[in-house]
């Protein structure tokens, strides 16, 4: 039977389903966020399969810098299964340190980011310069897109951490979990795209 | 560069003044098929005046008596079940049983003949569509180059040395010339956003889209003047980016390229 | 039952509410208010198509860029700000948690978000319209490169806001998705299966979906759009390598299915109208489910009808003629079940049940004469003449004017405990549906001559001339379908202001929404119902009732008919 508390938990409610709604949200949600992604691939890969040339551009991104984030995320990603397992575990204290050294990780990440960034345009390297300024056009657009969900998920686990180290709502931890490993495998797709070129 | 046109289509059409019937001239007597049409709609339209024009034409008529039939008959069986099954003092509804093959059979069997229909339709327009938009005449080549702009419509002939984009070429703004009876090979392009290249009487319409050129053709079977319409949001101008289409006989053709036209080279 | 309290203050209780129910009505107000704005452009530009020359009568002289602003906005304003409020978020918000039977939406907070968000786009469409250089003018489809350079348009902060109003409304509604789906599927009352749901779930449920998994595309390319537009990118400019028709692609992936994200709801309030007013169970609702399961799918692989003659590779018109085609059949289906639930009824004609009359038959209507668009060949003809135009108003009004207006006449008593004034609405529907009618079939002939889209002046085209008689036909339909409007306005405030007191179940009806009070209180219901049975279980045989509500335990009925299995809710693993 349905249970009511006072604070709308939607673990503890009653589900039709066995999964908590929680769940089903995040996953309905990272489907709609990869018909994004998604959308954002397809016409790269449109524009590449048309202009072989930009393989020359790509040799120009940062591939240690890429390789670099791509490890940083993963580990980051781990933490966050760490901190969901704590979470499972009733440890809330465990789970909000895992989340925030998760969160560093995406710190880490960012940082990386901004400095490729820098290089890129100080090179001489942007959506308006000549030739293949396209192919900066997508990468720009691509990889900030993706920090902005990093950021997002950066958020998303501090205010998650907050709750959980003080013992409140821990299966969020999970949804945050999920949702970050999302962003890590966005990443995995984005890596060889636009750094290895062909 | 304002295109007025005060043309009276009934007029030039027919060469006689036609009583307006809600603002329709009727094509009867340009259609020996116009006495079967249905509706007042298919007398809207103008003259087809191109080789496909009838077809394209014969295929809406073939769309309309196919799905006409059935749009009848469901609002009939609609008003029909609203009277006949109205409320009435001591009747009580019919309880069907749950959903099963031989109820559903009911709708499903309908619906397949709807799929029946469809493929029908499908199978005649594809053939049109390959037609026009496929199919290019043999032993033609382009003959004119047709550049949708804001706001206007240039149309480039390669002149003498048929060869286009030299010291030759005619350019006209405004006015496309034709020969009649003969396929027209034409390029469409566009120079700055989408325009779209529309002549209702030849049953012809084509995006022109910056940076491409599109192959299409065309055999005009009629002389007389055409409006050429834009088709596609353009600009503040779209409205006044009319053109005209002089279908001639190949002498006043040649005649008019040897005079080059409007020359803007 | 609830699993939050009662709100105490103005700004808890009304404004930044959590409840569904408050939340719902803040969606279809603003939609409601929407819709005037968008009714008011719709008035001017058939105004100006009537009489050209001439100045119009509550606006002054209208510059043809104003126009091709009007055009914009009045379809922007429809679909986004009209359509989706009041049909997927407005009747989804407010039905799906009493549908089956649960205190409210499954995030609360997460809902209240998802409309203030919406709140804040439609600001920022509104301000769109006073900028410098005015709103957006580049059509509502707002191809590039028209829409991707400034100086093409003459637009340019206008367009900016324009995308970024989208951009926040996709996020609402993505949002709000969220919560439609998750709060259907998994909280759903003790004993109610999938197949006990009300049809209006079910709409709502694919429509979430096919949303959230076809707007994804668009966002990218509004993004791009929003970047070549400010910036000066490429993406869609052929000279730094890009490509104009890349946008069409993107815009019409979404723009397809989302016409059945609009045109599910509707039929879903239509099941309820139907089902109730008619006191028979809906004709094959197992039927109906799995064909719009395959018209969601089928609508997926349809996009590019809307392409024919824009200058993609012309081999690719016969697979996209074919699947628009087919996806006639599925919702052939469904309109013929519809229909097939009327027969052998015992109908009520009430409001509710005239403008749902009102939508099939003209939906109807609008569905054939897609069959002529969506044949390559004949589009060549059609494709962006008016014909076009009286097609898609021939489903959208029905769509987003006409099954509201069937929900709104059907739950107006539930929504605010009074009932609406019956002669009133009368007047209202009889006018709508003979005004409309009368303006859009004075628009087909024009397709047919040839009058092609987004124009101002038609009489710069000689293939118009003749046409002047069926521009103002449309005009006095246009004018007088929204005159009708007014009675329904005085119906409402006269309603609100009145003393009277709707019953908790005027219209007799078996699902969960109706066994509450009218209105419903904040949590829904006193005890968590339980379901004993499927959804319409009207006039069954066997007992004297002539509807069986969902939670009522069993009484009499036929065993073999009735939903045997109450299944236990299930408990989530430790």
């Amino acid at each position: 039977m349905p249970v009511s508390h006072a604070t709308a938990s939607p673990v503890l409610d009653y589900s039709s389903t066995g999964q908590p709604s929680a769940r089903v949200a995040i996953w309905w949600f990272i489907a709609s966020e990869i018909a994004i992604f998604g959308g954002a691939v397809a016409c790269y890969l449109l524009y590449r399969f048309e202009h072989p040339e930009w393989s020359e551009a790509a040799s120009h991104t940062v591939q240690w810098a890429g390789a670099t984030n791509t490890v940083v995320l993963l580990t980051s990603s781990l933490l966050a299964v760490l901190a969901d397992k704590a979470a499972g575990a009733g440890d809330g204290k465990g789970a909000a340190r895992y989340l925030w050294l998760a969160v560093l990780g995406g710190l880490v990440f960012l940082g990386i980011k901004t400095f490729e960034y820098s290089h890129e345009i100080h090179a001489g390297f942007t959506p308006l310069s000549e030739p293949h300024g396209l192919f900066w056009a997508f990468y720009f657009l691509m990889t900030g897109l993706h920090a902005a969900h990093v950021v997002g998920g950066m958020t998303a686990m501090a205010i998650i951490a907050r709750g959980a180290a003080k013992g409140k709502h821990l299966g969020r931890v999970e949804v945050a979990a999920i949702y970050w490993h999302f962003v890590d495998v966005i990443w995995i797709f984005l890596f060889p795209l636009l750094y290895l070129a062909s | 560069m304002l295109f007025q046109v005060e043309r009276h289509r009934c007029q030039r059409y027919l060469g006689f003044e036609m009583p307006e019937i809600l603002g329709s001239c009727s094509t009867r007597d340009m259609y020996p098929l116009g006495d079967a049409v249905m509706f007042e709609w298919f007398e809207a339209m103008p003259q087809s005046i191109s080789t496909y024009g009838g077809q394209l034409d014969d295929l809406l008529r073939l769309i309309v008596w196919i799905v006409g039939p059935w749009f009848l008959l469901a609002e009939g069986v609609l008003f029909y079940c609203l009277f006949r099954f109205r409320e009435r003092d001591g009747v009580r509804a019919a309880w069907l049983p749950a959903d099963t093959l031989k109820v559903n059979a009911f709708i499903l069997v309908p619906a397949a003949l709807v799929l029946v229909c469809d493929l029908v339709i499908e199978a005649a327009s594809d053939s049109v569509w390959h037609e026009v938009m496929i199919h290019t005449p043999e032993n033609t080549s382009s003959m004119v180059r047709v550049t949708g702009q804001q706001y206007q419509w240039l149309f480039r002939y390669p002149g003498p040395d048929g060869t286009f984009d030299t010291a030759d070429d005619v350019v006209s703004v405004g006015e496309m010339h034709v020969p009649v009876d003969e396929p027209i090979r034409f390029d469409l392009q566009a120079k700055d956003v989408l325009h779209a290249f529309w002549v209702p009487e030849l049953r012809f319409k084509q995006d022109a889209v910056p940076g491409r050129s599109f192959d299409r053709w065309f055999q005009a079977t009629r002389t007389g003047n055409y409006d050429i319409g834009c088709a596609e949001l353009c600009g503040v101008g779209h409205t006044m980016m009319a053109a005209e289409l002089i279908v001639e006989p190949r002498a006043d053709f040649d005649k008019w390229i040897a005079n080059n036209g409007e020359v803007a080279q | 039952m609830t699993s939050h309290s009662q709100p105490q203050s103005v700004w808890s209780r009304y404004i930044f509410s959590v409840d569904h129910k408050v939340i719902a009505i803040q969606y279809i107000a603003l939609g409601l208010i929407m819709s005037v704005i968008g009714s008011y452009m719709s008035y001017v530009i058939r105004m100006k198509l009537a009489w050209p020359a001439d100045p119009v009568v509550g606006f002054g002289d209208l510059a043809a860029s104003q126009y091709n602003m009007l055009v914009t906005m009045h379809g922007t304003i429809m679909v986004f700000w009209v359509a989706m409020p009041i049909l997927v978020a407005g009747f989804g918000n407010y039905l799906i948690p009493l549908m089956v039977g649960t205190d409210d939406m499954a995030f609360p907070t997460l809902n209240m978000l998802s409309v203030w968000t919406f709140i804040l786009s439609t600001v920022v469409l509104l301000i769109s319209l006073f900028v410098p250089g005015g709103a957006a003018a580049a059509g509502w489809t707002s191809y590039p490169p028209l829409a991707a350079d400034p100086r093409f348009s003459g637009v340019d902060l206008g367009i900016t806001l324009w995308i970024l109003a989208v951009a926040l409304e996709f996020v609402a509604f993505l949002m709000g998705g969220v919560n439609f789906i998750t709060t259907s599927i998994n909280r759903r009352a003790p004993g109610m299966s999938m197949w006990d749901l009300p049809l209006f779930v079910w709409e709502e449920i694919m429509a979430s979906i096919i949303f959230m998994l076809s707007v994804g595309p668009l966002v990218a390319g509004a993004v791009m759009l929003l970047l070549d537009h400010n910036f000066g990118t490429g993406f869609y400019d052929t000279a730094q390598g890009g490509d104009p028709l890349l946008f069409q692609h993107l815009f019409w992936f979404f723009g397809h299915p989302e016409v059945y994200v609009l045109l599910l709801p509707a039929l879903g309030i239509l099941a309820e109208v139907i089902t109730s007013c008619s006191r028979k169970a809906l004709f094959g609702y197992k039927m109906v489910v799995w064909s719009t399961i395959i018209a969601g799918l089928l609508s997926f692989i349809v996009w590019a009808h809307h392409q024919f003659i824009s200058g993609i590779d012309p081999r690719l018109a016969f697979p996209f003629s074919l699947t628009t085609i087919l996806i006639s059949v599925p919702f052939a289906v469904t309109i013929f079940a519809f229909i097939a639930t009327l027969w052998g009824g015992s109908i009520r004609m009430t409001p509710a049940m005239a403008a749902a009359v009102l939508m099939l038959a003209t939906f109807l209507l609008g569905g054939c004469t897609g069959i002529i668009l969506g044949s390559a060949a004949a589009d060549i003809y059609m494709h962006d003449t008016m014909f076009v135009v009286a097609h898609f108003h021939y489903t959208m009004v029905p769509i987003v004017i006409f099954a509201p207006m069937a929900g709104f006449y059907h739950y107006f008593p539930k929504m605010f405990g009074k009932p609406l004034d019956g002669p009133l609405a009368w007047l209202h529907l009889v006018g709508t549906g003979i005004f409309f009618n009368l303006c859009f079939l004075a628009i087909f002939p024009l397709g047919f001559m040839g009058h092609q889209r987004r124009i101002s002046d038609p009489t710069q085209f000689g293939y118009i001339d003749g046409g002047e008689s069926l521009q103002i036909l449309a005009t006095i339909g246009a004018i007088g379908a929204l005159v009708s409007q007014i009675p329904l306005a005085i119906n409402i405030v006269k309603s609100l202001l009145s003393d009277r007191k709707a019953d908790s179940n005027p219209w007799k009806s078996t699902t969960l929404d109706w066994q509450t009070p009218s209105p419903p209180p904040h949590g829904n219901f006193a005890t968590t119902p339980t379901v004993y049975r499927g959804p319409y279980f009207y006039s069954p045989p066997g007992i004297e009732a002539d509807y069986l509500p969902q939670n009522l335990p069993q009484v009499d009925a036929p065993s073999d008919q009735v939903q045997a299995s109450v299944s236990e809710p299930k408990t989530i693993p430790a």
